[in-house]
């Protein structure tokens, strides 16, 4: 059994009266890739935003392997090794794509005065470095948008933009990445695309950890060990996407069975 | 190394002109020197239809320089070797007070646009950088000065140079009563809250006695080795007008914040600042410290404010609370956006539009307020991102990200 990473008890988030996620228990294991399903509403994207500390949890917990850190702030969040990517891109437009690679590398950023301002010499070799990073790294995603370092964001494509977020999320070499919903606004094509190069990094990189947040159910069978399904914030099924898909509650949820 | 080639590489796109270094350096010396003649004109010319001549000759001059590519050719060389071009312009200011140097009243409005020139890159720091909006620069700017009048009268042993940076530093740690209010609050309420302290300042000056209340302060003039600014220059070096010098330092004040504010954009500093203007959230999710770089650039743009205010000051002679409006903050607002918001090489045309037309022309003068009202509302409507909008960052000359 490999070892957990991530585990909350009872998680609840409310917003006035309204539980966005309620008593959630949930598990994730060292190298896995959790597709994490449900309705529009369901507290998918909470859940995210609880456990990278914008929303503070109403109570339970969040245990980082055995370190709880429950209430923690984003910063703190990034710095213990989870990243994300949003629904809607949450790129710096009017920035070039290199900028927004090193600002996902933050951790590995020098901020002294020192070795900002007055030693350019060393800001230079710093410089180089993060590029050399940024570059192999959109290489091995897609060797056209390496070319395209040193261009605004806003020239990008789409699924360009996806890339550039994802690396973004990578760059730091986190222990767990969220990933919330990047087939939004792309073809199921681009979408396949981009997940053969998450694989590809995912086994070079055997310790992370994945949740994917997905609406497409055909990628989620293709690419997660387990699934985890919300409704009403809730945990309504977990297990093999074969047996989640199969569950009546979860087609309930899903397709309005009775 | 493959990073070096990286880094080095030149400005990427169809706009690649080669160019030697020699070519380079010439191409900078036109251009700068073509910027001298024109500020010369603006300057010593008095008639309001010579000026206004100039102001007509002037877009269609710019608009046949672009059509000829030569702007774009400027603009890159000036990419490539900025420090050659920053001397240049240093060089090219100091021959043009020199030519002046019999022209009280020219010299008066240089200096005044080269001291709002390091206020409104304060305001670029603060505004373009990190997205905080300063509606009290002239407070800090004041606070620079007042600090300025009182420390110059008690201390005379201290050099003054050291007094124009406690000054500064006066500037910013006052500014730094604003910190949490603003850290609080968001968009147009940490505004509100700037405003809101420039009118409190301004009516803790008129009721402070020992501040002098309405009647303000007399300041003594800067010395330094020995030499009093506020008497004529000597006339074994020529002769000429007191405020020779103090263009001469507000020259100097001006090129050192406009180097501290290119270093910052070129480095972390600037990355992270930008980061955190552009999206908050995402910036936090990737471990930057929002409110670390929000004080940062806070406290730097007020230090530039006061440095000038001291220097203003110390050129005046005298300084009243009713030196530092409200209106003369928005004034300098005004100047970054009609230059381009976070461009720091465009807020020296904008200062000189801004604060030397309305001396040249009468009816501008009266209806001042008014008509940059109008100007503000025309760029924010047909051109948002200013006369000359921000490029991409450059770390580093010739590289182009």
């Amino acid at each position: 059994m490999k070892p957990t990473v991530l585990k909350t008890t009872d998680l609840t988030v409310s917003f006035g009266g309204l539980k966005a996620l309620n008593g959630l228990n949930f598990e994730l294991f060292e190298g896995q890739f959790l597709g994490l399903i449900g309705p529009n509403g369901s507290g998918k994207t909470t859940f995210f935003n609880a456990l990278t500390g914008i929303y503070r949890p109403a109570s339970g917990n969040i245990f980082l392997h055995d370190k709880e850190i429950t209430g923690a702030s984003p910063n703190k969040v990034y710095g213990y090794g989870i990243t994300r990517t949003f629904q809607r891109l949450r790129l710096a437009t009017s920035l070039s794509v290199l900028d927004n690679l090193i600002i996902g590398n933050q951790r590995n950023l020098n901020f002294s005065i020192w070795r900002n301002i007055l030693d350019r010499r060393y800001f230079k070799s710093q410089l180089e470095e993060q590029t050399e990073m940024a570059a192999s790294l959109l290489r091995r995603f897609s060797p056209d948008l390496a070319a395209l370092l040193f261009n605004p964001v806003s020239s990008l494509s789409m699924i360009d933009r996806r890339r550039v977020e994802v690396c973004r999320a990578l760059i730091s070499e986190p222990k767990i990445l969220l990933l919330d919903e990047p087939s939004a606004g792309m073809t199921p094509d681009e979408t396949r695309a981009l997940m053969d190069e998450l694989q590809d990094w995912r086994a070079q990189h055997p310790t992370l950890s994945t949740i994917l947040i997905e609406h497409e159910m055909e990628l989620i069978n293709k690419v997660s060990d387990t699934c985890v399904v919300l409704n009403y914030g809730e945990k309504i099924a977990e297990g093999p996407y074969s047996d989640v898909s199969n569950n009546p509650s979860v087609r309930a949820a899903y397709l309005g069975d009775d | 190394m493959a990073a070096n080639g990286l880094v080095g590489r030149p400005v990427s796109g169809a706009s690649l002109i080669h160019m030697s270094q020699l070519k380079t350096q010439l191409v900078i010396l036109v251009g700068i020197f073509l910027s001298v003649i024109v500020l010369y004109g603006f300057l010593y010319l008095e008639r309001e239809w010579e000026i206004g001549l100039l102001l007509v000759a002037l877009p269609v001059a710019i608009l046949f320089l672009k059509r000829a590519k030569m702007l774009s050719e400027y603009q890159q060389a000036a990419r490539l070797m900025p420090r050659f071009t920053l001397i240049s312009f240093l060089v090219g200011v100091l021959v043009l007070i020199l030519l002046l140097r019999h022209e009280h009243f020219a010299l008066l409005m240089l200096t005044t646009v080269l001291l709002y020139v390091t206020v409104s890159l304060g305001l670029t720091i603060q505004f373009g950088f990190a997205g905080l909006v300063n509606f009290a620069a002239i407070a800090f700017f004041g606070i620079g000065a007042y600090s300025m009048a009182v420390l110059n009268h008690h201390f005379h042993a201290v050099p003054d140079v050291l007094i124009i940076l406690f000054s500064g530093f006066a500037a910013a740690l006052l500014g730094a009563l604003l910190i949490l209010p603003i850290l609080r609050t968001r968009g147009h309420y940490a505004a509100l809250i700037t405003i809101a302290f420039g009118i409190l300042l301004r009516t803790f000056l008129e009721v402070n006695d020992v501040l002098g209340g309405p009647q303000g302060l007399k300041v003594n003039g800067l010395e330094i080795l020995g030499w009093n600014f506020s008497d004529s220059f000597p006339a074994e070096l020529g002769g000429g007008s007191f405020y020779m010098a103090y263009a001469i330092a507000a020259l100097l004040l001006a090129v050192g914040a406009y180097l501290l504010t290119r270093l910052i954009e070129a480095s972390w500093f600037g990355l992270n600042m930008d980061s955190v203007r552009l999206d908050e959230v995402a910036s936090a999710s990737f471990g930057i410290n929002a409110p670390r770089w929000k004080i940062t650039a806070f406290m730097v743009g007020n230090f530039l404010a006061g440095l000038a205010g001291a220097i203003y000051a110390a050129m005046s002679g005298f300084i009243a609370p009713a030196s530092f409006n409200f209106a003369d903050s928005l004034l300098l607002v005004s100047i970054v956006l009609l230059g381009g918001i976070g461009n720091a090489v465009a807020v020296i045309p904008a200062a000189l539009l801004i604060v030397v037309l309305p001396e040249k022309f009468q009816v501008i003068q009266e209806y001042r307020l008014l008509l940059f009202g109008i100007v503000v509302i025309l760029i924010l409507r047909y051109r948002p991102s200013g006369l000359m909008p921000r490029g991409l960052r450059q770390y580093f000359p010739g590289n182009s990200a």
